[in-house]
């Protein structure tokens, strides 16, 4: 009992005069915990490059790392294949989308952990929504909202992102602790009460791994919304045009683009969580 | 302290209290029958039985966390409901039940945050509480960063913090190793001695009751029964050394006779208990 708890060294619980040290020693950590993963990329990469040079592939099969690198910085942002504002045009797509998806998700998801009978109705037909493959639909959306508009885009990545944020909050509002509702329940607090008090912060975790899942869903949504036609400054029309010129250095450099920035998109969700709610990650044992 | 005391008024008051449990259409579980008990203020009345004989039950009819199917309970001369929605009960399950997102301090402020009081008040009372148990160095740790039995003791603080007329525990330190066990046993009866608070608590370790309690009510499982009420007149303050004085293992022995008697058979922990404590017997300890 006497015996101090392991203090893990995670935001929010720095003691003052060690946290210099404690955050150091969590580089080092956290360094050594990425540098296998490094060394592979990088060793793949290296012997990509290598074996096929020495073996004189044929580039349309597969660019060289060296060419892809080239593409990107001949096609950086001008040209017929503006990369950069190409992804931005597509990353405001996502973004769009993925707002309108966790809105409705938690939205729905609130209505289903609140009212049996929006349960009822709701989770069989959400459920039966997700089985569809939903990518059928991209046509049709480019049809119902217009080719060159983005809304259609985005309501693409909107329909990916619904399913897991809707599924993931209402597993987080309902899934409490029966122990923590006997607890309220003998505080005589009110549903609105354990709502705020319980419900909300057990359901904080469930939103952000929906948002980590969510976050790259909107942005296949939107690629796959902008392969079926539209306006040509963005990532999957990119994609395709380079394709069907045949310059697949540059497709594959749009590529990486789009890995670039869904990981981007991903890191920014990691930190929102570290920041926000540094108790979840700390529990997990991470930080 | 002791039940020969003169008569006292009576805190709780069970009054032929039954409740089955249906399940499906015809199978009906009698998980209490006839239950009829008095609970002094101040006491410290113990519930044991084997597994299944429906103390738990008892407990969370007592707390208005379940109805009885007939019978009454009156609490300070109110129903159990009212009782709960005045807030007379404080609560301390099994398991500790504190929520991760609030710091040690925030999580024994719940019920007070509940209740209305203001800031300051709720501070103070949630420092003197974390005192009481000892935990005044943890005021900002999360609930993770904390040992078993120092969660336990936190539960214990936030039970309480809004001074409840009655303290229900369930098989607070089930989950603790003896050791740990028989220390958090020291901790509540000087805190029971220090707030005067009644307890009705839930045990299936014979020594456990009998070191505790001014009364142990002794009951048999299908249905839940009480077979007998044994007063326990060992005298007070008491310390490690009353768990091996000669009136502490005659005792023992008799709630392990009556729970013999009772036909039902004692779970294996009770059994084992039993077991060391015949041994250190026949070794000499007996004071």
């Amino acid at each position: 009992m006497s015996a101090t708890p392991a203090v893990r060294s995670s935001p929010g619980f720095g003691g003052g005069t060690g946290r210099g040290r404690r955050s150091r020693a969590s580089a080092v950590r956290s360094a050594r915990y990425y540098l296998p993963a490094v060394l592979v990329f990088v060793g793949a990469t290296v012997a990509w490059e290598v074996l096929f040079t020495v073996l004189n592939f044929q580039s349309f099969l597969l660019p060289k790392p060296s060419a892809i690198v080239a593409a990107l910085q001949a096609n950086w942002s001008g040209g017929r294949f503006p990369l950069l504002p190409s992804a931005l045009a597509t990353l405001q797509e996502a973004l769009l989308g993925l707002a309108i998806g966790t809105v409705a998700g938690v939205a729905v998801a609130f209505a289903s952990a609140r009212w049996v009978t929006a349960r009822g109705i709701l989770l069989p037909l959400s459920v039966a929504a997700n089985a569809v493959p939903i990518i059928a639909f991209a046509p049709l959306l480019n049809n119902w909202f217009g080719l060159l508009n983005p809304l259609s885009k985005a309501l693409m990545a909107a329909v990916l992102v619904f399913f897991p944020v809707m599924a993931n909050v209402t597993r987080g509002l309902v899934q409490v602790e029966p122990g923590a509702l006997e607890l309220m329940r003998s505080y005589a607090a009110s549903e609105w009460t354990i709502l705020r008090k319980v419900r909300i912060p057990n359901a904080l975790p469930y939103f952000f791994t929906a948002m980590k899942i969510a976050t790259t869903l909107s942005l296949i949504g939107a690629i796959v919304g902008e392969y079926f036609g539209g306006a040509n400054s963005v990532l999957g029309r990119l994609i395709v045009n380079s394709a069907s010129a045949l310059k697949f250095d540059v497709t594959w450099a749009a590529i990486l683009f789009g890995a670039a920035t869904g990981i981007l998109f991903y890191l920014v969700v990691v930190l929102a969580e570290r920041l926000l709610i540094p108790w979840a990650a700390a529990q997990r044992g991470e930080g | 302290m002791t039940s020969d005391e003169t008569p006292r008024s009576a805190v709780v008051r069970i009054a032929g209290v039954d409740k089955t449990f249906a399940r499906g259409d015809q199978a009906v579980t009698k998980a209490l029958e006839g239950i009829d008990l008095e609970i002094a203020r101040g006491e410290f009345v113990s519930l044991i039985g084997p597994s299944g004989c429906g103390k738990s039950t008892l407990l969370r009819i007592v707390g208005d966390l379940i109805a009885p199917s007939s019978g009454t309970v009156t609490v300070n001369g109110k129903t159990a409901e009212r009782a709960r929605r005045d807030r007379d009960y404080g609560m301390v399950f099994q398991s500790p039940v504190l929520f991760d997102w609030r710091t040690v301090e925030d999580n024994v402020k719940l019920p007070l945050e509940i209740l209305g009081q203001d800031a300051a008040t709720r501070t103070a009372r949630a420092r003197e509480m974390l005192e009481l148990v000892e935990l005044g160095e943890f005021l900002n740790h999360h609930p993770y960063q904390l040992s078993g039995g120092m969660q336990q003791r936190v539960a214990i603080a936030r039970a309480l913090a809004f001074q409840p007329a009655i303290l229900l525990m369930d098989e607070p330190f089930g989950a603790l190793d003896e050791m740990t066990r028989e220390r958090m046993n020291g901790e509540v009866l000087r805190i029971w001695e220090q707030t005067g608070t009644t307890i009705l608590f839930v045990t299936h370790s014979i020594p456990e009751a009998v070191f505790l309690s001014s009364r142990v009510v002794v009951m048999s499982a299908r249905p839940g029964r009480i077979t007998k009420v044994i007063d326990i007149d060992l005298p007070r303050p008491r310390n490690e050394d009353t768990r091996e004085t000669r009136r502490y293992f005659e005792l023992v022995t008799d709630v392990r006779e009556a729970l013999r008697r009772g036909g039902g058979s004692l779970d294996d922990a009770a059994t084992m208990d039993a077991a060391s404590i015949d041994r250190t017997m026949a070794e000499g300890a007996v004071g």
